[in-house]
């Protein structure tokens, strides 16, 4: 990895250019019902079966805010440390698509319910002091659009309003980047704050959260330079792959004599690059003007005191606590990353198990039999009790760390509890000396010429000859048994 | 049974209640006279078998004794309220056939109180005009005539068809919508009651959105009681409408009083305004010698941004529908215009030969005035100056309780005499500062000028009391003596 200290530059003809970075991100609110009408929000409905008179912009119909979104939106603010506004309106936004049934958006231009906050990044996990605070300009609420499908029928475009007023959160940046890793580090951290929420259920693939990201070159310490917005990214790793083509496009356009247009831009998966969609002369005029359909929304301190109470520990509060305990910062940090692994690794600390030996474990052994097996861990086949057990097990000598590895591989196919398949394979730590003496005086006779040369200094035999007894006995010798009687017998 | 048609809504309901006829025969009176009346063109769409089915209902019920307010009373109702499974089109081409699977809660409430449907009434196009000529369906042509002369009057607009409908006795009531002005002046025009409550009393929810912080549905009767007896059924608190007022609806009816003892009648000096004919100052004065007789006491009051008042409507009231009007695009209901190649070509095909020249003015003018540049010298100018009218009757209210206008510059035009859309806007300039403050007004009866035609008489209350709007309008149809009908030339 990196330097993380080391600032981000782009080698142009004429010097070292730096990347500024904003992102927008647009984070749809996890709730039942959409922003103003009572129709239901689950993902893969079949087309236009979710989709009120309101959504649908029939006549005469008229939005009525969703208390639940409003109510994410402050609890994500509320994690984000920003400030409430308790009085914040709504805006139309007006443009023609055939996605948009209303002809408008109902937004917050004006009076954004979420004012400033800041989210901490960590840009290298094993380094406690790499952080860097990335402010937050705003979060307004706002309707998502419906969705055109232009394979169905070859001439025309059909139109489904599933998604059609599904509340979303624009979560605006301040221009605080400076590299496709500082976009990436942010916008991680962004999604395991919603995820820890609630609010957000973080799915890139299925579009829950997309970004906006707007990037600008300049010298280091020069004036901002002019900006694109590369629109809808829906992946960490495509953010920072429009910064970094972003970047390196704009450079070269600068340094070949050209100027950066203030353009909307698409970004090409397939070929890793960005292309212009609209300039700013045919930008729209989106006429935004309060919704006169809409009063004021205006939330008082009971309404605020809930969504504060229902916030729960955040990542890096739980980070700190982790490392409290003896976990080390980088175990902490990758335990605290998502919700569902903290969870998890929570349910393993509430079972009194060494907190240390535990993450050790989780990090080593757990993640990597998930990884191999594709699995999230909210697929994990070993629930934190009886990965407690197992803990519990090796700690009180039940079984050895060898046995342990291959009761966790059972567990992972069988689900069944560790002491389960201990008993019933017989694979309990045996501490009867006199075993372990007689397969000792088995090894050293049929090994005489190795203790003939341990006995003539070369003293890194040792191990082989415990592992030659603790393979004759299938690992269940109680190692440090094998030791002593070991050195009992050479030296 | 024509004679029936004669009766107030107050009447048919004791006359109901009292065996003197039944619901059915009304209902058949009425069907009956509003199918020999199409030369008015003031309806739309005739249902009689829902006025049938709503009487046999009260008919049934009167058995069993207890019947809701408007059990068998038939209404007509304006194009744009959404009636379901009945075309509804506000007047508009580019809504030609729509049938709403919904029922706009102001006429769901009317259902509830027992009373049926007559028809859809003839308007001008989304709500916009002040004489029922910008209808695709063409003008309404007013009962009225001036004394010896043929000449086809307007009812006024934009509810001229519920106007015409309840002056020609083809329907007891109707519902209105008034954004500014859309009650009260096609009321002073035919010689009815009109009341636009305060904004949020009556829900918006199926209504047709023209301007959203504007529009209010109303009830246009014969009588002030009337009126009364219909704001009850229409109005309510609606969870559907975020605007609508979660307040309990009053018993206007019973607390109907013209004793006016102790109230203070607000006379504006900015309303005294050029070009004004002098027949519509005279009833002025006279309406307020009537509410004096009535026990009030007039008080010169000051309203001095009522001049900006017009203006500042046509910049809000188009602003909203700008927008309120973008859903019509041909996409998803309604008109769309095929054979074209883009979704802008159909936009623009579908949105050109749907809407007519008036609501087109109007989506230009709104657009134009929220364009960035603009939006600030127009929209947050006028959104400013409607705050300070709104701080005008404000401080108005802490002098007197009810103002008393007139309701209109002029009586009733010919159609097709008034081409100028400026001069057509000035139709509201009494009407229009009352609905960017949200306050409850009505119009009344006065009487009739020298050609034979009605004036009305505008009373503008305080937030939320309608009902001292309608007991100053009691005082002054007791006293007007208001009986003159059109000669029915139809």
């Amino acid at each position: 990895m990196a330097d993380a200290a080391a600032p981000f530059r782009i080698k142009g003809e004429t010097g070292e250019w730096e990347v500024v970075v904003g992102l927008e991100v647009h984070a749809q609110v996890v709730s039942n019902a959409k922003l103003f009408s009572g129709a239901a929000t689950a993902f893969g409905a079949e087309p236009n079966t979710q989709v009120s008179l309101v959504d649908a912009a029939m006549p005469g119909m008229l939005p009525v805010p969703n208390r639940e979104c409003i109510r994410q939106a402050v609890r994500t603010g509320l994690a984000l440390g920003a400030k409430i506004n308790k009085w914040s309106r709504f805006d139309r936004k007006n443009y023609f698509y055939a996605d948009l049934p209303q002809g408008y958006q109902i937004s917050q231009l004006y009076h954004p319910l979420v004012g400033e906050g800041e989210v901490e990044v960590l840009l290298d996990d094993k380094d406690e002091t790499s952080t860097k605070r990335i402010g937050i300009e705003r979060i307004h609420v706002e309707q998502d659009a419906g969705k055109l499908m232009h394979d169905q029928h070859p001439t025309m475009s059909y139109v489904d309003l599933n998604r059609s007023g599904v509340a979303l959160m624009e979560i605006v940046s301040r221009p605080d980047m400076r590299s496709p890793a500082e976009a990436g580090a942010y916008l991680r951290k962004l999604r395991s704050i919603l995820r820890y929420v609630g609010s957000c259920d973080g799915n890139m693939e299925e579009g829950s959260m997309r970004a906006d990201v707007n990037v600008s070159v300049r010298k280091p310490g020069a004036e901002f330079g002019t900006r694109t917005e590369t629109k809808n990214v829906n992946s960490v790793r495509f953010v920072m792959a429009v910064v970094e083509h972003e970047a390196k496009r704009q450079v070269e356009l600068i340094e070949s004599g050209g100027t950066v247009a203030q353009e909307t831009r698409l970004f090409d998966p397939d070929k890793g690059v960005t292309r212009s969609l609209r300039s700013k002369e045919d930008a729209h005029d989106y006429r935004y003007f309060p919704d006169p359909d809409l009063l004021p929304l205006e939330l008082d301190e009971a309404f605020l005191e809930d969504c504060r109470k229902s916030i729960p520990e955040l990542p890096d509060a739980k980070r700190k606590r982790y490392e409290l305990m003896g976990i080390s910062p980088y175990n902490a940090s990758v335990l605290t990353a998502e919700v569902e692994t903290a969870g998890w690794f929570d349910a393993l600390l509430a079972t009194d198990v060494d907190p240390k030996q535990a993450s050790n474990w989780t990090v080593a052994e757990l993640f990597g039999a998930l990884n191999r097996r594709g699995e999230s861990m909210a697929e994990s086949p070993v629930s934190p009790a009886h990965a407690a057990e197992l803990l519990k097990l090796v700690a009180d000598g039940t079984i050895s760390g060898t046995i342990a590895k291959q009761v966790f591989e059972i567990m992972l196919e069988t689900g069944d509890p560790a002491s389960k398949i201990v008993d019933e394979r017989g694979l309990r730590q045996t501490s009867d000396t006199g075993a372990i003496d007689a397969e000792i005086d088995k090894v050293l006779a049929a090994n005489a010429d190795k203790v003939a040369e341990y006995k003539g200094g070369k003293q890194q035999l040792f191990g082989f000859f415990v592992g030659q007894t603790m393979k004759a006995m299938q690992g269940k010798a109680n190692p440090q048994l094998v030791n002593e009687r070991l050195r009992a017998k050479l030296d | 049974m024509t004679e029936l048609t004669t009766k107030t809504i107050a009447e048919l309901r004791d006359g109901l209640r009292g065996r003197e006829f039944t619901a059915r025969e009304v209902a058949e009176a009425y069907n009956e006279a509003v199918s020999g009346a199409k030369a008015l063109n003031a309806y739309t769409v005739e249902t009689p078998t829902d006025a049938l089915a709503a009487a046999d209902t009260a008919d049934a019920a009167r058995a069993s004794g207890d019947l809701p307010s408007l059990a068998g009373i038939p209404l007509g109702i304006k194009d744009l309220f959404a009636t379901a499974g009945v075309d509804t089109t506000a007047g508009s081409h580019i809504l030609k056939g729509f049938k709403p699977p919904y029922e706009s809660t102001v006429t769901a409430n009317l259902r509830k109180a027992g009373a049926g449907m007559l028809g859809k009434l003839n308007m001008d196009e989304f709500a916009m005009g002040s004489s029922n000529e910008t209808s695709t369906y063409g003008p309404v042509i007013s009962p009225w005539r001036r004394k010896g002369s043929n000449v086809g009057l307007t009812p006024g607009g934009s509810s001229g068809g519920s106007a015409a409908a309840v002056a020609a006795l083809i329907a007891p009531g109707a519902t209105g919508t008034d954004t500014g002005g859309s009650i009260r002046q096609p009321a002073a025009f035919v010689g009815i009651c009109g009341i636009k409550p305060t904004y949020g009393r009556c829900s918006r929810w199926g209504i047709v959105s023209f301007a959203s912080s504007l529009d209010q549905a109303g009830p246009m009767a014969r009588t002030v009681r009337d009126c009364a007896i219909l704001l009850e059924a229409m109005a309510g608190f609606d969870p559907k409408d975020s605007t609508s007022l979660d307040l309990p609806v009053p018993q206007w009816e019973a607390n109907l009083s013209s004793n006016l003892a102790g109230k203070r009648v607000g006379i504006p000096k900015e309303y005294r305004i050029d070009g004004v004919p002098a027949e519509i100052n005279a009833l002025w004065d006279q309406g307020i010698e009537w509410l004096k007789d009535a026990g009030a006491t007039p008080v010169e009051i000051s309203l001095p941004h009522t001049k900006y008042a017009l203006p500042t409507y046509y910049i809000i009231a188009p602003a909203e529908a700008s927008s309120n009007l973008a859903r019509y695009d041909g996409v998803r209901y309604g008109l769309r215009v095929e054979g074209v190649k883009t979704l802008d070509d159909m936009y623009s095909a579908t949105r050109a030969d749907g809407f007519g020249a008036e609501v087109k003015r109007r989506i230009m003018i709104g657009t134009y005035v929220l364009s960035a540049g603009f939006y600030d010298a127009y929209f947050t100018k006028a959104q400013k100056v409607r705050t300070l009218i709104k701080q005008d009757f404000a401080k108005a209210f802490e002098q007197c309780d009810v103002i008393l206008t007139p309701t209109a510059p002029s009586a009733a035009f010919g159609i097709g005499e008034t081409t100028d859309p400026l001069a057509m806007y000035l139709n509201d300039v009494f009407a229009v500062p009352a609905s960017l403050a949200g306050l409850p007004a009505m119009s009344v009866p006065g009487g009739l000028d020298g050609q034979g035609l009605p004036l009305g008489l505008h009373l503008i209350g305080n937030e939320l009391d309608e009902q001292t709007v309608l007991n100053a309008g009691l005082a002054i149809e007791e006293r007007a003596g208001f009986t003159a009908r059109p000669e029915k030339w139809w």
